[in-house]
């Protein structure tokens, strides 16, 4: 008997979620917040979702309600995207050790 | 672009974003674990369009609407003050809930373009992915915008309640599967959109009951949502770059929320059941006797830092409130100039969500190495000459200790009334979130300061 290909897909999510798991357990506690930004970030990766669906069967400016919702939801992952990157990063900036300097 | 070679790219794109999280274990590896996301990201996003190949005219559009969202994205990115950060996550967190949404139900207009099937004959484990999707997704959605509201301001941070809230919450909660499996056997699109309205509506009223102090846990909780919605719909997709992401999202808000709960002592259940303030104003009102303290000006506290050999810092919301992380750190450095130990003391529900008091001291220049967690340093009041406690409260009340009567028993508090005096900075003698009366206020060698903590800061400075 074949294995649905649903299977393959359920044990990696079952397996991302354990990796999540130990991985997220190392994170010191002090980089919890640029930690929420990131997650929040890559969450976003939900825009390759937008792009098909925006891009779904579109002939010459003749766009589905299905295309629309597709722009739409990029432009809101977009948002996302840059501004959690960029959040996480300026944070990550100020992250700085005492300078030896005594 | 073949669909295995594609699958491929973004399972790296999913390693990628492993090794973001990764990054985040130490400050040091940090910048390079942020970058691995973002290379993670283009690739999954370059794979996305090379694998849908045909470039219609539609592409102009996407890559328009791509720089609109980036533009806004990275603007607020820039200038958001470090203070309004739980803000920020609430109202990101809504926008990954909501393209959750428009991605579902897009899905579900035009299941061709996705593999699905045709309309009104969608693959059900497809269905049944797309509408767990959606629901999380609106719940996430709704959810952000209360908890976003009330961290702004603009909603009071009051707990919401109303009679038979739990039994409404809950009849909705099994509305929703029901109305799945009535979308899935008859595959009548209105069922698709009750159930898209009931999922906004829980997510609406799972938040109004929840204060403001419970926020960490609520900001969490919506993070882990949001990466459960991104799963749903990486399933539907069959991506699993997303459904990696997804996993990991969720898995790190669980984490998270089970921290902040620790931190206070409470079930998941009980702060989701909300209603914390309202229960405690009853009891903070019997016991209003007036007791004297010991109000101090700045010139005092000034006296007794100067002093002391060493200080050790308590920060709390009302530190972000005031804005007074800056003028602490000046404190600091003078204090340090006249060879004073100075180190920092973090609770973990300090503020409004996880790592809130870290992202401040780190902005204003404070290294990130005299800065300790609660058991790392809760042992060393005890050696300590003072506590200043700016803008904090209930996380330093003996009473969580040794009154098994309080609300907050059994609560962690960093044990600040060891030091030989303390220095508390408030705006008044009002008790913290919990209502409840802080007995460290009336101690001996407790020195209560009146004022703001950034006025007060900078006047403690000049006095040093």
């Amino acid at each position: 008997m074949e294995i649905d290909p649903f299977i393959f897909r359920l044990s990696i999510f079952i397996l991302s979620i354990f990796i999540g798991y130990y991985v997220v357990w190392s994170v010191t506690p002090s980089l919890h917040t640029p930690l929420m930004s990131v997650t929040n970030a890559i969450s976003s990766v939900i825009i390759v979702g937008a792009i098909i669906a925006g891009l779904a069967g579109s002939s010459d400016d003749n766009f589905s309600i299905s295309n629309i919702l597709g722009f739409l939801a990029i432009t809101l992952a977009a948002v996302n995207i840059f501004g959690g990157f960029l959040v996480t990063q300026r944070m990550l900036q100020m992250y700085k050790k005492k300078q030896k300097d005594k | 672009m073949s669909a295995n070679l594609s699958a491929i790219f973004y399972l790296i794109s999913g390693v990628l974003f492993i090794l973001a999280l990764r990054g985040l274990s130490s400050p040091e590896t940090s910048r390079q674990g942020n970058f691995f996301g973002i290379l993670g990201m283009a690739i999954a996003i370059t794979v996305t369009f090379l694998s849908i190949g045909s470039f219609s005219s539609g592409l102009t559009y996407v890559l328009i609407f791509l720089l609109i969202g980036g533009l806004i994205g990275a603007f607020i990115a820039y200038k958001i003050p470090m203070t309004a950060m739980p803000e920020l996550v609430a109202g990101f967190h809504s926008l990954v809930g909501l393209s959750a949404v428009l991605v579902a139900i897009s899905a579900f207009l035009n299941p061709e373009a996705f593999n699905l099937g045709s309309s009104g004959d969608i693959k059900l484990s497809s269905l049944i992915e797309m509408s767990i999707g959606a629901a999380v997704g609106a719940i996430t959605f709704s959810g952000s915008i209360i908890a976003f509201l009330k961290l702004q301001g603009i909603m009071s941070g009051s707990p919401i309640t109303f009679r038979g809230q739990h039994l409404f919450n809950a009849l909705l909660l099994i509305s929703i599967f029901i109305l799945t499996y009535l979308l899935c056997s008859t595959q009548t699109p209105d069922y698709f959109w009750v159930l898209l309205a009931v999922s906004f509506l829980i997510g609406f009223l799972l938040i109004i009951p929840i204060g403001g102090a419970d926020m960490p846990v609520v900001i969490s909780m919506l993070n882990s949502y949001s990466g459960w919605a991104a799963a749903g719909i990486g399933f539907t997709l069959e991506n699993s770059a997303l459904i990696i992401t997804g996993a990991l999202v969720g898995s790190s808000g669980a984490i998270l929320s089970y921290i902040m709960c620790k931190g206070m002592n409470r079930s998941f259940f009980n702060v989701i059941l909300g209603g914390f303030g309202a229960i405690e104003q009853s009891s903070s009102s019997q016991n209003k006797e007036y007791r004297p303290v010991k109000n101090g000006n700045a010139e005092d506290a000034a006296f007794l830092m100067k002093n002391a050999s060493s200080v050790i810092i308590v920060p709390g919301y009302g530190m972000a409130v005031a804005q007074a992380q800056h003028a602490l750190r000046e404190m600091v450095d003078t204090l340090k100039k006249n060879d004073i130990k100075v180190t920092y003391a973090i609770h973990p529900v300090a503020g409004r969500m996880p790592g809130h008091m870290n992202v401040l001291l780190a902005e204003a220049n404070v290294p990130y190495d005299e800065v300790f967690e609660l058991e790392e340093i809760n042992n060393d009041f005890a050696n300590a000459d003072v506590a200043f406690v700016i803008g904090a409260n209930d996380v330093t009340n003996p009473a969580a200790k040794n009154d098994p009567q309080s609300p907050i028993y059994g609560m962690p508090v960093l044990d600040v009334e060891k030091c030989k005096s303390v220095l508390f900075l408030k705006r008044s003698l009002s008790p913290g979130y919990a209502g409840i009366d802080n007995d460290l206020f009336y101690k001996e060698n407790t020195l209560m300061l009146f004022a703001d903590a950034k006025k007060m800061t900078e006047d403690i400075t000049k006095n040093l």
